[in-house]
């Protein structure tokens, strides 16, 4: 289950340009960037200098005025949104990292947000040996992945629709052996698009809370809730199964969260910045809920999941890895590297249809998993940084 | 019989300046467990006196050596200037243990700890003067350390044993006498409590600007207590992580924010009045001057933290990293302006970051004083850092807790992160008046 509230803060996030940042930002200490200072006050954008090398430049945005203010660094065309720093309260300092090509670019303040800004000013990133070249033409690409992802969730949610209906029938009707079957590899569509469901911050838990987030007198409802009574034995001594009663509200409750959540992510649209966090968020989902077993506390389907999570990510990541290549392809073979060694770990786990249930892991089966998450992790939070300004 | 020798020495027969009594020496049970069967009264420890060492240290080297008298109207430990190191511990009154005994080693404990915050070694003889075919009385480390601003602060739990035990046995004839709010904590979303780190019968909480003479002050009640009191639980802190008076900066937390500048500060007399101490008109009256203990252990997800992104780690708290503004602007000492909206009306400050839910204009008013620190025990079987924030709070009520925490629970962007993994709630008597002991009035 999310630990809540991930999404509201990463999906604020919006795609306003693309241009190049390379990644792994402390693999290489030693790398040379200008500094540059830019003091935004009510009437002035005064940036320290209108030239710098052209490849890393790094503004040091000041709001010096009484309202919040937005720093623009925009293309020769004065329009195009070439990196942007944005919601700097008063007095304070953000810092826009931006790697230029050589050429014309403008800078712009926007205090109080509104209106066509103040100190538009020429800068140029001068010729140098070091610059990397700059493709800028990728909204095509993005766009591209955008409509995939849309499709992918739309889908996985289809299916989760169908599972559901399926698993909800099976209980409801007693028959929980078949209830029991189903249960991860239905969840399993869930746990591909998790950080999408959880942006729904009334339905996620609704659908996906575990026993320790309930809060006192809360009703618990969805998923984990059936878990525990299908997997009684696993459950606290005293546990009564639950009525006829029971067990037909909470598949009732299921189906019906199920069916806004599909109603919801019709029509979605993603932008970049909301994939490539998406990634992220999954494999912090694995990190912090997967990988210790703490997911299905019944069930120990655990590893289900956590082949779902890791599915989702490479969804997002392979929508945007043709992208990635042209802008920072060490961190994609980096990252093509990590993502096949987990999945041969996950692989060797596998048992028929599914995988073996959490608590048949060996201590060290775990800590292996445990490691090539972070293995992955690392790289893979870079992959923002590196596709989004 | 080596033991008989010290007999000679006896300080109640010799020494008229060494007291006998038990409230202003160690009982002679206290001592059987220091230095054998003869040995009684308590001397000052010249042997160990530190607070000479401190007076001596580098000029300006106020943390080494400042010393924090420990009786008072109120103990010390709780308005005094967070020092850099904690040692907390928890005990169970132990099976067979009687009233009379119990209140013998609050006895014991009080002499000890006035000795320990002034500076000296316990017992009469200290670390190295005594019979030597007896074990010392002080254990010693502290030896040649200044006294570091030492407080010793104790509590009383509610559990599982010490005012009624689960099967309703009043062991010490206080059952009528515990604070109807001194009860279990409620259970609150994510938390994920281990019994082995959760409540007891007696806390004692010693803070240092030196982990050794924390370690050190431990370390002795613990052994003063063998037989009486077996140690529950305990932690080491490093690090403050709250500032408690105006005179100190605001320390960070293992995420690498300043959190917590809104605290209630020793300066604001007004303000610990009405929001930490437990006033005379309150019940119970035996616990008037003192306040409540809360205690969290908070394990983070710290590598999972490490590489979430800074706009991320930002929202998470509404601050900026480096100078620890309120991302609505300013400096850190600006108040938070939770109404300015940035981009496309969203509030600067998110709806779920830290600072917002814990501000006091988010919770009726509510403050409380937060005196925790950071821990590193180690790391788990997964490889990540046992890391996390040790969180102490005190408040003239646990609700002041209750409300701002069920708060947090609920809707705080940081719940991503952390886990609640210990927990436990004690009732701080006020300070010991000379010549008795702490928690006198609980047994009046």
């Amino acid at each position: 289950m999310p630990r809540a509230f991930r999404s509201a803060c990463v999906l604020g996030t919006s795609l306003l340009g693309v241009t190049l940042l390379s990644g792994c930002v402390a693999n290489n200490p030693a790398a040379t960037h200008a500094a540059l200072t830019v003091e935004s006050s009510q009437s002035e954008c005064a940036v320290s200098t209108n030239e710098a090398p052209a490849g890393s430049i790094r503004f040091s945005v000041t709001n010096s005025g009484d309202q919040v203010t937005e720093f623009y660094l925009l293309a020769a065309d004065g329009l195009r949104i070439v990196g942007e720093a944005e919601n700097i309260g008063p007095g304070l300092r953000r810092d826009l990292v931006v790697q230029l090509d050589a050429g014309s670019y403008f800078t712009a303040c926007k205090p109080g947000m509104s209106g066509d800004g103040v100190g538009k000013a020429e800068f140029t990133a001068t010729k140098t040996d070091a610059a990397a070249t700059v493709n800028v033409d990728l909204a095509a690409q993005i766009d591209s992945a955008n409509t995939n992802y849309a499709s992918y969730v739309s889908d996985q949610i289809d299916q989760l629709v169908t599972g559901t209906d399926a698993f909800a029938a099976a209980y409801v009707g007693g028959d929980f052996d078949r209830a029991r079957s189903v249960y991860a590899s239905t969840r399993v569509h869930w746990e591909r698009v998790e950080t999408i469901a959880e942006s729904f911050g009334d339905l996620d838990p609704k659908l996906d809370l575990r026993e320790a987030d309930v809060e006192e007198g809360q009703n618990w409802t969805g998923w984990h809730a059936i878990e525990k009574a299908l997997w009684p034995a696993e459950a606290e001594a005293g546990f009564e199964a639950y009525s006829t009663e029971k067990r037909a509200a909470l598949t009732e409750q299921l189906v019906a969260d199920t069916a806004t959540l599909d109603d919801k992510v019709q029509g979605l649209t993603f932008t970049l910045s909301q994939q490539t966090n998406g990634a992220i968020g999954l494999l912090d989902e694995v990190a912090t809920g997967k990988v210790t077993g703490e997911e299905e506390a019944w069930s120990h389907t655990d590893l289900w999941d956590f082949q779902a999570n890791v599915d989702g990510a490479k969804v997002l990541y392979d929508g945007v890895r043709d992208i990635l290549l042209q802008q920072d392809p060490d961190l994609a073979a980096s990252l093509d590297t990590e993502f096949a060694a987990l999945q041969t770990l996950l692989d060797a786990q596998r048992v028929g249809d599914g995988f073996t249930i959490y608590t048949d892991l060996t201590p060290a089966e775990i800590r292996t998993l445990a490691d090539q998450v972070n293995a992955l992790g690392e790289p893979l939070n870079q992959l923002t940084a590196a596709l989004v300004l | 019989m080596t033991r008989a020798a010290p007999r000679a020495k006896r300080a109640e027969s010799t020494d008229p300046s060494a007291p006998s009594t038990p409230t202003r020496g160690l009982s002679r049970r206290g001592l059987l467990g220091l230095a054998g069967a003869s040995v009684a009264g308590i001397g000052l420890g010249v042997a160990g006196d530190r607070v000479a060492l401190a007076a001596a240290a580098m000029p300006g080297a106020a943390s080494a050596s400042a010393v924090y008298p420990f009786y008072g109207s109120h103990q010390a430990g709780i308005v005094t200037p967070a020092q850099d190191r904690l040692h907390f511990a928890v005990f169970d009154v132990s099976v067979g243990t009687t009233r009379a005994e119990l209140i013998e080693l609050l006895q014991d404990w009080t002499i000890a700890a006035a000795a320990l915050t002034a500076g000296h070694d316990i017992g009469e003889y200290g670390a190295v003067s005594g019979p030597y075919d007896a074990p010392p009385e002080d254990t010693g480390e502290a030896q040649g350390l200044p006294t570091a601003g030492l407080t010793i602060t104790f509590g009383f739990g509610f559990g599982p044993t010490l005012f009624e035990t689960a099967d309703g046995v009043d062991r010490f004839g206080i059952a009528g006498r515990r604070p109807a709010e001194l009860a279990a904590l409620p259970h609150f979303p994510g938390d994920d409590l281990d019994v082995g780190r959760s409540d007891g019968d007696v806390c004692i909480q010693a803070c240092s600007n030196d982990p050794q003479v924390a370690v050190h002050a431990i370390r002795n009640l613990s052994r003063i207590a063998f037989g009486r009191a077996a140690l529950r639980w305990s932690q080491l802190g490093f690090g403050r992580t709250s500032s408690t008076s105006t005179s100190q900066s605001t320390p960070r937390n293992l995420f690498g924010f300043k959190d917590g500048t809104a605290n209630i500060k020793a300066e604001e007399p007004n303000v610990v009045t009405d929001q930490v101490w437990v006033s005379a008109d309150d019940e119970p009256a035996w616990l008037a001057g003192g306040s409540y203990l809360v205690a969290r252990r908070i394990r983070m997800t710290i590598e999972t933290w490490d590489r979430s992104i800074l706009r991320e780690q930002e929202a998470v708290f509404g601050r900026t990293k480096g100078a620890g503004a309120p991302l609505s602007g300013g400096t850190e000492f600006t108040e938070p302006d939770f109404t300015l909206a940035g981009r496309e009306d969203q509030p600067l400050i998110g709806a779920a970051a830290h600072v917002r839910l814990a501000h006091p204009t988010q919770n009726k008013g509510t403050k409380l004083l937060r005196r925790g620190y950071n821990f590193v025990d180690g790391n788990d079987d997964l490889g990540r850092l046992e890391a996390g924030l040790f969180f102490i709070s005190f408040q003239r009520s646990p609700a002041q807790f209750t409300s701002v925490q069920l708060n947090l629970a609920k809707h705080d962007a940081l719940n991503e992160y952390i886990r609640h993994v210990g927990s436990a709630l004690f009732a701080v008597p006020a300070g010991a008046r000379e010549n008795s002991f702490v928690g006198a009035p609980l047994f009046a």
